[in-house]
């Protein structure tokens, strides 16, 4: 008997592996900053060039940074979702205009919609070097004392939205 | 197309695709600075092309990075710093090679132990076929009767 129970174990324990490993995403980068403070940047905003905006004014409040850019295409999958959270008011998002060209992103605004408070613009992607950014988008949550909880690795879907990203951001409202 | 001609285009091909294939443009800078930063971008893996390094990736990301590598080079800071900034802000897997840790034990350590594993019970299984094979030689009452057989069957032509 003992004969055909190992390998049939190894077997099983081999199907298990599988199992877990098919869910998972190869590509996906976990990032070290989650639970490290964000890093401060200021930068120019987009609706007025000459004016900076310094991250530090956000501390104390709870708030997501959406990295995107026009000519990203799965930014656009989750700009709907993005402009429907908004319009309840409920949470503050900042835009981070990731090595794009002003025009073309204020005109990808008119197009889809904006859902931010305020966009920044970071033409170099230096800001998006401190934040661990290697493609686009991603999100940041970050806390009232200017830590980030979370990142969420390319567009949000409704589900992360339900499951993740509403429940972090309303625990952490609360703190 | 013959045989031969046909191998001797796929030669061809490949190795005109492996000349081309290289390290990607770098950027106009002084020589030193432009080794030390090329040195620094073949430990680092490509976040985009994630089978590249740095130094080999034409991705913006990696051009992003090879600017910030050269821009650190100059300001003298040292190779540990500049790897630390990376791997502090991508964490370890921008290390084109994964560092010894106890979280990476098992990818290190892996196919050596399974292939030990392999040998153990190769060996164990070989063993045991081994000592089978001594109960059924053959006994000199069946050698005779085998004899008495082919005799039998193969006229003319004398078992050896």
């Amino acid at each position: 008997m003992n004969r055909y129970l190992i390998p049939l174990g190894a077997f099983v324990v081999l199907i298990g592996f599988f199992f877990v490993g098919l869910h998972l995403n190869p590509r996906e980068v976990p990032s070290p900053l989650v639970g490290k403070p964000a890093p401060d940047f200021k930068l120019s905003r987009l609706d007025s060039p000459a004016e900076q905006f310094s991250s530090t004014s956000l501390r104390g409040k709870v708030w997501m940074l959406n990295v995107w850019a026009s000519w990203c295409v799965a930014c656009r999958e989750e700009h709907a979702l993005l402009v429907d959270v908004a319009q309840q008011g409920k949470y503050n998002i900042v835009g981070l205009d990731y090595k794009d060209q002003s025009t073309d992103a204020k005109q990808w605004l008119q197009q889809y919609g904006n859902p931010y408070q305020l966009v920044v613009t970071d033409p170099d992607g230096r800001v998006g070097i401190d934040f661990g950014v290697y493609g686009v988008p991603e999100t940041f949550i970050i806390d009232k004392q200017g830590i980030i909880r979370h990142k969420v690795i390319g567009p949000i879907t409704s589900e992360t939205m339900e499951k993740t990203v509403a429940p972090m951001i309303a625990e952490l409202e609360r703190q | 197309m013959s045989r031969v001609a046909l191998a001797l285009a796929v030669l061809l091909l490949t190795a005109t695709s492996l000349a081309t294939a290289g390290e990607a443009t770098p950027t106009a800078q002084d020589p030193v600075t432009q080794a030390r930063t090329m040195e620094l971008a073949r430990k680092l893996r490509c976040l985009v092309c994630q089978n590249q390094t740095i130094a080999d990736s034409e991705a913006d990301l990696a051009k992003d990075l090879r600017q910030q590598i050269a821009e650190q080079v100059n300001a003298g800071r040292s190779d540990s710093e500049i790897i630390a900034f990376m791997t502090d802000r991508y964490g370890d897997f921008v290390l084109y090679k994964p560092p010894f840790k106890a979280s990476t034990v098992m990818l290190w350590v892996g196919p050596a132990f399974l292939l030990v594993l392999a040998f153990a019970i190769l060996y164990r299984t070989l063993r045991r076929h081994a000592g089978a094979s001594e109960a059924t030689a053959l006994t000199e009452a069946d050698r005779a009767r085998a004899r008495a057989v082919l005799e039998e069957h193969m006229e003319g032509e004398s078992p050896k």
